[in-house]
C-alpha cells in the first residue's frame, strides 16, 4: 500500500470525514478500485469508523471493492440505449469475454460493469472501454472492438 | 489575470475582448461536447491545425472548440463562421480539404452538407437544418459560440451583465420579485415555481444558508444538463450568484453525477477563472457580496438527485432521503436554510434578468413559461437534444424537429419524465407539452428525457426495464419501495417469460396504489407511473402477453422465436457467420435453418441478413 499517496489525498481533502466520497473517489482513480487495506489506513487516519466508509463504499454504485481490469468495459443500460438494444449486446460481451458483470478475466485485462446513462445517449447503444466511448453498438461489432484493446497491450 | 473590482472593470474588460475580436474573422467551430468526442472531434480538431498551419493561415483562420450543439447523432460537427456553413459527419480526412476549397476558395463541399431526408435538398447553414429551424435556442444556443474553458468567449456574448445589474441596481427582494413574476418553474422534476422557493429560503430564519445547484442528471436518457455544464458552464455559474445574492448566501455547491468527468473539468476550470478575476471571493463587483462555489462529485446513485438525498450525499454520508415535514429551505445541508435547483433552472436566471419579465412570459404556456431542453433519444432520425418553447406538441416535437422514425417504422409512445414519468400514446400525439399537461395524462416533465418508441418496442418491457432500475436504486429504507418494486418487478418478468397469469395487471395495480401511498419519497411514490401509464394505455399488450404468451413488438425473448423463409433464403452464409451460438446450419447455396433449442436470440443474424430471409415470430 502507498500510503504517502493516500496522505496526499486525504491532504488535498483538509482530512474532513465529510468528503469521504471524494477521497474515496480519488483512490479509486488512482487504485482501479478501493482495496481493503487502503480503506483501513483511511479509517485510521480520519478516526472513522470502518463501517461507515464501507457503508459509504457500498451505497454509490461508482465504488469497486474488487480490482478492474485493465480496461473495464461499461455497458450503458440507460434508457436510450436499452431501447436500441443495449441488453443483447451486454448479453454478447459476456459471451465473448467469459464473464459475468461485476467479473473480471483471467488475464486481469477486461472487467465488465453496467452503468444507466452516459450522457451520450444520441450514440445508443453506448459502451466504455477504458476511457473511450463506443457508440451505435451492435452484437455484430462486440468481439472486433473488444479485441481491438487485446491487440494493443 | 488582472482582478476585475468594480462593475466598470468588468465593462472595460468586455470592450477589451470584443475590441480584440474580428466578428467577420474567419472561424472553424468544432462541436467537441461528449457525443463529438465519441466519434472523435479532438482528431479533426488537429486536422485543422495541420491544415491551417500548412497554408500558413493560421493567423487569419481562428479555430474554436465549444460545447455540445445538441446534433449528436451526425457528428462531429463542424459550423463555420461568419457564413456559418454547417458540415457534419467531419473526419480528420475531410479538413484539409475544408480549408483549402471552403475556407479559402469559397467552395461548398456537397458532400458534407445535411440533406433534407424528406426533399433530398442540400442544405448549407445550420439555422436553415429542420433539427434547429423548429427549435428557440436561448439557453442552448450559446453552447455553439463559445469555447466552455474560455471567460472571454462567454464575456463576448453578453455574460455576467446580469449579475452587474443586479449587484448594482437591484435589491435581493427586487430580485426574487423579477424570478417569481416571470414564472419559472424547477426544470429537475418537480417544476416547483423557483421564486417562490428562494423566498422561503431566504425568510428561513438562520445566518448561514446555502444554494446548491442539481447536476446529478439521473433520469438515464437524459444528458441536457451535462451539455449546459460542459459546454457553458459560465451561464450556469451567473444564475446561481445571482440567485446566491437573492437569498443572501455565501457559500454554494454544485453535485455533479460521477460519470460526467468533462463537465466536472470545465465547470472547475470555470470557477478558478472567477476565483482570479475576483468574481467569486470576497466583496464582488464592490457591492459587499461575498460567495464562493465548491464542486462536489456524486457516487452514481439515482436516488442522490432528490434533494434531502443529495444533501445528505453532500454532507459525506450515505444518500438517503428523510422525511421532509421540514422543508430543506428551513433545514438543509448541515440543518441550514439551503437553496436547491436544477442545472437548467439556473441557466435561465440570467437570461430572466437581462431580458426581463415581460418577454419571459410572452414565451410559453400560461402556467409554464420559457422554453425546455429535451433529449430526443431512442427511435428517432434527429436524435440529439432540442430546445423548444413550452406548449410545443409532441407531435411537432418528434416529426418537424426530430425528422419522424427511421426505417419508416410505425411510432407507437413517447416516454417521458425518466423512471418517475410514463408512456404517452400515439392518440395523445398533438398534446402540447408543459408541466400540468404531461402531468394530466399520468407522465411528468421530470428533466426532461424524451424517448420515443416505435412498434418494435415491446411495452411491458419498458415498464420492466424502469421498474428493474428502481429495485436496482431504491435506497432500501422504506419496505413499500424496496419490496413492493421488486415484486411489481417480479410480476413483470414472469408476464415477459410468458408466465403470467390472469389477475397479474390487478395485483399490479393494488401493488402500485401502496408503493405510491405508503413511500417516503419521490422514488418510491412515483415508481409505479411506468407500470400505470403502460397498462392505461397497453392493455391489450399485456393481454397478448398474458392470454396469448405472445410478444407483439418481437422483444421479450421467451416468446419469440426467429424463423427463415425458405423462399428468400439464398444460403448465402452469412447469419451462419454471425451467430455466437452456431444455431443456423446449412448447405451453401441451400436454404438455411434456426435451431430454436440453441438460438439464444440476439438478432445478429437478422441484422446480418441482406435478402430479408429472417423475420421474428
Ligand atoms: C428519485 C429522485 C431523483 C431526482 N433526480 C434529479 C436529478 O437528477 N436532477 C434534478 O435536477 N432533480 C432531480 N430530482 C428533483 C429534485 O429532488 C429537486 O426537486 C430539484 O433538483 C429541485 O430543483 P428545481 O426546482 O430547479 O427543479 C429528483 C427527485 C427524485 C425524487
Ligand atoms: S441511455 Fe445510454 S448513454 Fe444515455
Amino acid at each position: 500500500m502507498d500510503t504517502r499517496s493516500i496522505d496526499r489525498i486525504l491532504k488535498k481533502y483538509n482530512h474532513e470525514q465529510s468528503s469521504i466520497i471524494g477521497i474515496l473517489q480519488d483512490l479509486q482513480e488512482k487504485e482501479n478500485y478501493l482495496p481493503e487495506k487502503s480503506l483501513e489506513y483511511i479509517s485510521e487516519r480520519l478516526s472513522m469508523p470502518l463501517t461507515r466508509i464501507y457503508r459509504i463504499a457500498t451505497f454509490y454504485n461508482a465504488f469497486s471493492l474488487k480490482p478492474r481490469g485493465k480496461y473495464p468495459v461499461n455497458v450503458c443500460l440507460g434508457t436510450a440505449c436499452h431501447v436500441r438494444g443495449a441488453a443483447m449486446v451486454l448479453e454478447r460481451i459476456k459471451m465473448h469475454l467469459g464473464i459475468e458483470v461485476g467479473e473480471i478475466t483471467k488475464d486481469n485485462v477486461f472487467s465488465l460493469e453496467t452503468v444507466n446513462c452516459l450522457g451520450s445517449c444520441a450514440l445508443g447503444p453506448v459502451v466504455v472501454i477504458g476511457n473511450e466511448y463506443h457508440g451505435k453498438m451492435t452484437s455484430a461489432k462486440v468481439s472486433s472492438t473488444i479485441d481491438q484493446y487485446r491487440k494493443d497491450l | 489575470m488582472k482582478k476585475i473590482k468594480t462593475v466598470k472593470d468588468l465593462e472595460k474588460f468586455r470592450d477589451a475582448v470584443l475590441s480584440s475580436r474580428n466578428p467577420d474573422k474567419p472561424c472553424i467551430t468544432i462541436c467537441s461536447g461528449t457525443g463529438c468526442h465519441a466519434f472523435g472531434c479532438e482528431r479533426v480538431t488537429q486536422g485543422f491545425r495541420d491544415a491551417l498551419e500548412m497554408h500558413g493561415v493560421s493567423d487569419t483562420i481562428d479555430i474554436r472548440t465549444t460545447g455540445c450543439h445538441g446534433f449528436c447523432e451526425k457528428g462531429p460537427l463542424v459550423v463555420l463562421y461568419p457564413q456559418k456553413i454547417f458540415y457534419h459527419g467531419v473526419t480528420p480526412g475531410d479538413t484539409a480539404e475544408i480549408v483549402s476549397d471552403t475556407l479559402l476558395n469559397d467552395k461548398i463541399i456537397d458532400r458534407l452538407l445535411y440533406t433534407d431526408p424528406e426533399t433530398g435538398e442540400k442544405i448549407i447553414k445550420e439555422e436553415d437544418v429542420p433539427f434547429y429551424r423548429g427549435q428557440m435556442r436561448l439557453i442552448f444556443g450559446n453552447n455553439g459560440k463559445i469555447d466552455p474553458e474560455k471567460i472571454e468567449d462567454y464575456l463576448a456574448i453578453g455574460g455576467y451583465s446580469a449579475i452587474c445589474r443586479v449587484l448594482s441596481a437591484l435589491s435581493s427582494s427586487e430580485v426574487i420579485d423579477i424570478i417569481k413574476k416571470s414564472g419559472l418553474r424547477g426544470r429537475g422534476g418537480g417544476g416547483f415555481p423557483a421564486g417562490v422557493k428562494w423566498e422561503s429560503c431566504r425568510n428561513a430564519p438562520g445566518t448561514a444558508r446555502y444554494v446548491v445547484c442539481n447536476a446529478d442528471e439521473g433520469d438515464p436518457g437524459a444528458y441536457m444538463d451535462r451539455s449546459l455544464l460542459e459546454g457553458n458552464p459560465h451561464c450556469v455559474l451567473e444564475g446561481m450568484m445571482i440567485g446566491a445574492y437573492a437569498i443572501g448566501s455565501n457559500e454554494g455547491y454544485i453535485y455533479v453525477r460521477n460519470e460526467y468527468p468533462l463537465a466536472v473539468k470545465n465547470v472547475g476550470i470555470a470557477i478558478d477563472q472567477l476565483r482570479k478575476l475576483g468574481l467569486l471571493g470576497e466583496n464582488i463587483l464592490n457591492s459587499g457580496f461575498n460567495f464562493d462555489i465548491k464542486v462536489s462529485r456524486g457516487g452514481g446513485a439515482f436516488v442522490c438527485g432528490e434533494s434531502t438525498a443529495l444533501m445528505a450525499s453532500l454532507e459525506g454520508q450515505a444518500g438517503e432521503p428523510r422525511a421532509k415535514h421540514i422543508h430543506t429551505v428551513e433545514k438543509g445541508l448541515w440543518d441550514k436554510p439551503t437553496n436547491l435547483n436544477n442545472v437548467e433552472t439556473w441557466a435561465n436566471v440570467p437570461l430572466i434578468i437581462n431580458r426581463g419579465v415581460e418577454w419571459y412570459t410572452s414565451i410559453g404556456t400560461e402556467k409554464s413559461k420559457g422554453t425546455k431542453i429535451f433529449s430526443l433519444v431512442g427511435k428517432v432520425n434527429n436524435t440529439g437534444l432540442v430546445e423548444v418553447p413550452m406548449g410545443m406538441t409532441i407531435r411537432e416535437i418528434v416529426y418537424d424537429i426530430g425528422g419522424g422514425i427511421p426505417e419508416g417504422n410505425k411510432f407507437k409512445a413517447v416516454q417521458t419524465g425518466g423512471p418517475s414519468g410514463g408512456c404517452i400514446p400515439e392518440s395523445l400525439i398533438d398534446l402540447p407539452v408543459d408541466f400540468d399537461r404531461l402531468t394530466e395524462v399520468g407522465s411528468m416533465m421530470g428533466s426532461g428525457g424524451m424517448i420515443v418508441m416505435d412498434e418494435k418496442t415491446c411495452m411491458v418491457d419498458i415498464a420492466k426495464y424502469f421498474l428493474n432500475f428502481l429495485k436496482e436504486e431504491s435506497c432500501g429504507k422504506c419496505t413499500t419501495c424496496r419490496d413492493g418494486i421488486r415484486r411489481m418487478y417480479e410480476i413483470l418478468d414472469g408476464i415477459t417469460k410468458g408466465e403470467g397469469k390472469e389477475g397479474d395487471i390487478e395485483l399490479l395495480e393494488d401493488l402500485s396504489w401502496v408503493v405510491s401511498g405508503a413511500s417516503l419519497c419521490a422514488l418510491g411514490q412515483t415508481a409505479p407511473n411506468p407500470v400505470m401509464s403502460t397498462v392505461k394505455y397497453f392493455r391489450d399488450e399485456y393481454e397478448a402477453h398474458i392470454k396469448e404468451k405472445r410478444c407483439p413488438a418481437g422483444v421479450c425473448i421467451a416468446l419469440i422465436s426467429y424463423i427463415i423463409d425458405d423462399q428468400k433464403c439464398t444460403g448465402c452464409g452469412k447469419c451462419v457467420k454471425v451467430c455466437p451460438r452456431s444455431a443456423v446450419t446449412g448447405k451453401k447455396k441451400m436454404p438455411h435453418r434456426i435451431d430454436p433449442e440453441i438460438c439464444i436470440r440476439c438478432g445478429a443474424c437478422l441484422a446480418s441478413c441482406r435478402f430479408d430471409a429472417i423475420s421474428v415470430v
